[in-house]
């Protein structure tokens, strides 16, 4: 197995989804290869970092603005009935 | 339409003679009884799937089109359009699936009415090599994350998936950040897995690439 084989078979290598034969070569080049190993290595360092950090907020005030937006609008359309609806405070 | 309960195998059996058992000894997704009290018209249902998803579907949006209010918008029209078009989902995906492929193809509706944008599909971006065969051969620092405070590092990871190809970025987001399998990606996506695999690979490269300029050892931008 050679370098570009190697890249070929990385994504079912990440993903667990390898044969047992080819996972055998697979394991054979990385022990000999450092270029790949560092590839592995940093790739998944790539996903974990993703994973691990959302660099997307989500805040708890968008989360209710949103619902409450769907929802008004799902009411609006007559297809739930308005009495399960939550009434709204009323303005004094 | 009823809801699927265990106590339903034996009908089950009778509709679809050769179905698995490991199916039928599957219990029900929960979800499959919240969509059915929606189908219903029951509004605490509705909402309750709207809490379960809409982080999942946000995000989503947002990776795909990059714009906080384009992802505002699409997670609203897409429980709406859920809500609307509840009859026609079969349970033959998860729910979670279903409400994906809806905030995908929005997204990149919204993406083909952006003037300035020439990604319009899943389909394009897809001919590059470019960064797809690793160059940077660096191993990183042990735990780089932790030399970035936290709007650093989310600033990095804005800017470099911000970077990739829709195309290659929106099945990364799915499958490596909101943990899709590849199958459901591929449904998502209305792609077959190879192309599935083969974008997931050229993504999580082109990613790991850009990346090394933070994270490797002896970067000019490590710190």
């Amino acid at each position: 197995m050679n370098c570009t084989d190697f890249l070929a078979k990385l994504t079912d290598y990440f993903d667990g989804q390898i044969d047992p034969d080819l996972l055998a070569e697979v394991k054979e080049h990385l022990s000999t290869c450092c270029h790949c190993d560092v590839v592995v290595n940093t790739t998944r360092k790539t996903i974990d970092v993703y994973r691990g950090h959302q660099p997307y907020e989500f805040p708890e005030e968008l989360s209710d603005r949103l619902r409450k937006a769907v929802m008004d609008r799902c009411f609006k359309s007559g297809t739930l009935p308005e009495v399960e609806k939550s009434p709204d405070p009323q303005p004094r | 339409m009823a809801s699927l309960t265990p106590s339903s195998e034996e009908s089950l059996t009778a509709l679809v003679p050769d179905l698995p058992a490991d199916v039928l000894a599957e219990p029900p997704h929960p979800d499959v009884e919240l969509v059915a009290r929606a189908k219903a018209g029951d509004a605490a249902a509705f909402e309750k799937l709207i809490r379960q998803y809409e982080r999942q579907i946000f995000r989503t949006a947002q990776h795909i089109t990059q714009n906080r209010e384009d992802a505002e918008d699409i997670t609203q029209d897409v429980f709406f359009k859920a809500f609307q078009k509840l009859d026609q989902f079969q349970g033959n995906s998860k729910f979670s699936t279903w409400l994906v492929r809806i905030a995908v193809n929005e997204s990149l509706m919204r993406l083909r009415k952006r003037k300035t944008s020439k990604t319009v599909s899943m389909d394009q971006d897809v001919q590059t090599d470019e960064g797809s065969i690793p160059r940077d051969f660096a191993e990183w620092r042990p735990n780089p994350e932790q030399n970035y405070n936290q709007a650093e590092l989310a600033e990095i990871l804005r800017k470099t998936i911000a970077g990739l190809p829709p195309g290659f970025r929106t099945v990364f987001t799915l499958r490596d950040i909101e943990n899709l399998s590849t199958e459901e990606t591929a449904e998502a996506l209305g792609l077959s897995v190879p192309a599935v695999k083969s974008r997931l690979l050229r993504a999580r490269l082109q990613l790991r690439e850009r990346l090394s300029r933070y994270f490797g050892k002896g970067k000019e931008g490590s710190k």
